[in-house]
């Protein structure tokens, strides 16, 4: 047998009926399409928002203060000073699995300098900052340990704010000035682009937590807003979280039965959740549009039961001059193949393209995987065999005789 | 003829009838219609031997269409034993029915059958691809196949693009390419002018006579069995009369007689 014989047999006969063809294979097209555009975007959201949560920091958690009831009305989390700074020391101190944890204070206020100005939320943090936010310094350094000791009036920049009050100027070394005190810029942290819900991470400005906490805010007693911690790795974050609940209830002399008077909001189980939650979605969709698959694979069936029919007597010539049954039946499949192969190529492009559209209006990062184009382009070679194989196996069982005579 | 030593079995009845292209060994064909069984066949014998031209005739319902299908391998019989060229075919499966016809069986038809919008030459080249031969040779064979019956210059006409009498010597030609053991005519002139049908029994003629090639025609018309040299007549299933032509036509001298057509041409 000849394989090029067959193909180019193949390829005249769709040839011979083009609109048929190509309504036929547009089944196939749409599906194949629909399969790579809906999987790709379904990936992208994926990627993008499980990016913007590696750009936290990896394996980071928060643990906050439990909330605080004023009469009647709750205040919600993080309300109650039930959190401090030697909460945190001790679960640096205890808990082995961490690798870094910061106490967090926050304020808020203008930032001058010269005739720039520029409202930033701040943060209170201590020097394991760029470690915990896995975030690198660009220029300068970060503060010190005795910096935050000493709550020395330093200042590390986001690089939205550092462009912003620095526009084409050094600003590691000047001094701006924050709630009219004067604060020594030591460095600008690398910029790091939108978070999840598209807010700009880089418009914000970091210095000692202690120095929020007595320079600005001017708390007699001093409290955190929170605790930044992260665990030495992805793994042993469930661990970690379970050991600061058990620290911390015993730290706040909580009894049992009672409730916790703070969170921890552990980062990876949000991003397992989430990862969870879109392979779902993506194989939903992934699974609605091979449906469509399928469909257009019923439409192959249809057109190459049409085509044995009409292209009886020629499957009886061809009997006649020594084509076996197998061949005959070699000979369908192949065009129903080749069918679903143009189809699910067409498909890829148009899918690809579509999804680029998508990926450039929307702003998404679209990914058209090479696996989702294989397992579409080999789902399209099973459909085209699958749905090929019955009107093929029909032109094989025809009686060369009677086929002759078929007019 | 004598059969009696063929009863005995395949191994002996090669033996005995190496010569014969065809032996039949009392056919049976029966039809099943419903409660009815339909005798196509009751029981044929026939001998041909190699560079015979034979012609079958009978009415319709006499088996002869049957009788065709079987001796070209399109059909295997219900009884009896069918020796082509010395191998048993009468039970071998269907693909191995196919490469017999496609080795060993050149089809003409009435209605030339060429696959439509394929080119003469990819039409003559059908068997080869069949029979596994590659693309150089098979075009070389084709191209040798149709200037022989005098299409050379038509290799690349579409079926509906030649005239009958073309579509016919292309299908001849399509029977010829795979050095056959017989040719086998179902009505080749039943649907060509008379010229034209004397001009393809002229081919044969001349093919049965230079390549010692054996002919087997079926028709009901006596005009275009007198070209061959053997006339079995079919009636009820049953073969009714086999004899000699005594007053044999000459296509080629008949064909000098005849007025020439204006576009045919022939080689």
């Amino acid at each position: 047998m000849n394989l090029a014989a067959i193909i180019k047999v193949a390829i005249r006969a769709l040839n011979r009926n083009k609109l048929r063809t190509a309504l036929t294979m547009l089944g196939i097209i749409i599906g194949v399409g629909a399969v790579i555009v809906l999987v790709s975007i379904g990936q992208g959201a994926q990627t993008m928002v499980l990016d913007s949560m590696s750009s936290m920091g990896t394996n980071m958690m928060f643990v906050m203060p439990g909330t605080m009831t004023f009469g009647g009305a709750s205040m919600g989390l993080g309300a109650a000073n039930t959190l401090t700074d030697e909460d945190v020391f001790a679960m640096q101190r205890e808990i082995p699995t961490i690798a870094a944890a910061s106490p967090m204070a926050r304020a808020q206020g203008q930032l001058v300098f010269g005739n720039q100005n520029w409202f930033v939320q701040i943060s209170g943090s201590n020097e394991k900052f760029p470690k915990i936010r896995n975030w690198p310094i660009e220029q300068g350094e970060f503060f010190t340990d005795a910096d935050v000791h000493s709550a020395s009036r330093v200042i590390v920049l986001g690089k939205t704010v550092a462009d912003k009050l620095f526009p084409g100027l050094d600003p590691v070394g000047q001094t701006i000035r924050v709630r009219n005190l004067p604060f020594r810029v030591v460095g600008v942290l690398a910029a790091k682009g939108q978070s999840m819900v598209g807010q700009d991470q880089d418009d914000t400005a970091v210095m000692p937590y202690t120095t929020v906490q007595r320079k600005l805010l001017g708390q007699q007693i001093p409290s955190i807003s929170q605790a930044m911690v992260s665990s030495v790795s992805q793994e042993a974050s469930s661990v970690t979280q379970r050991q600061i609940i058990d620290l911390l209830r015993q730290r706040h002399k909580i009894t049992p039965g009672q409730a916790d008077d703070f969170t921890v909001r552990n980062m990876s189980d949000a991003a397992q959740t989430f990862q969870t939650m879109s392979t779902v979605m993506t194989l939903l969709l992934g699974s609605i549009a091979a449906i469509s698959l399928i469909v257009g694979g019923i439409g192959i069936m249809n057109i190459m039961l049409v085509s044995v029919t009409e292209r009886t007597r020629e499957i009886g010539i061809r009997m006649a001059v020594g084509a076996r049954p197998s061949y005959v039946r070699l000979q369908f499949l192949t065009e129903s193949l080749v069918l679903s192969l143009m189809g699910g190529l067409i498909g890829v492009l148009i899918g690809g393209t579509l999804a680029a559209i998508v990926s450039r209006v929307l702003g998404w990062p679209t990914l058209v995987s090479g696996l989702s184009v294989l397992v579409s382009f080999a789902f399209a070679t099973g459909i085209g065999i699958f749905f090929g194989y019955y009107p093929a196996h029909k032109a094989a069982a025809l009686d060369p005789i009677e086929a002759l005579r078929y007019e | 003829m004598d059969h009696s030593v063929l009863a005995v079995g395949g191994a002996v009845a090669v033996e005995a009838d190496r010569s014969a292209v065809i032996h039949l060994e009392r056919i049976h064909k029966t039809y099943q219609m419903g409660d009815f069984d339909v005798h196509a066949l009751r029981g044929v014998s026939l001998d041909i031997q190699r560079g015979e031209f034979v012609a079958i005739m009978g009415p319709s319902g006499s088996g002869k269409s049957t009788m065709m299908n079987i001796i070209g391998c399109l059909d295997r019989p219900t009884k009896g034993q069918y020796f082509l060229e010395g191998i048993d075919v009468s039970r071998i499966d269907k693909p191995g029915l196919a490469d017999i016809r496609n080795k060993r069986v050149g089809f003409v038809f009435q209605s030339f059958n060429l696959v439509p919008r394929t080119s003469a030459i990819e039409n003559v080249e059908l068997p080869l691809v069949y029979a596994g031969v590659g693309a150089a040779e098979r075009v070389r064979r084709a191209r040798q196949t149709l200037a022989e019956v005098g299409l050379a210059d038509r290799e690349r006409n579409m079926p509906n693009q030649l005239s009958g009498g073309q579509q016919q010597r292309v299908a001849l030609a399509r029977a010829l390419v795979n050095n056959p053991s017989i040719i086998l005519a179902d009505e080749p002139t039943g649907a060509l002018d008379t010229r034209t049908s004397v001009e393809v029994m002229e081919i044969f003629q001349r093919l049965n006579r230079e390549r010692n090639l054996t002919i087997i025609v079926v028709t009901h018309e006596p005009d275009i069995a007198h070209y061959a040299g053997r006339i079995i007549q079919f009636r009820d299933g049953r073969i009714h009369s086999d004899v000699r032509v005594e007053d044999r036509k000459d296509a080629k001298a008949i064909l000098n007689q005849l007025p020439i057509e204006a576009e045919e041409d022939d080689a």
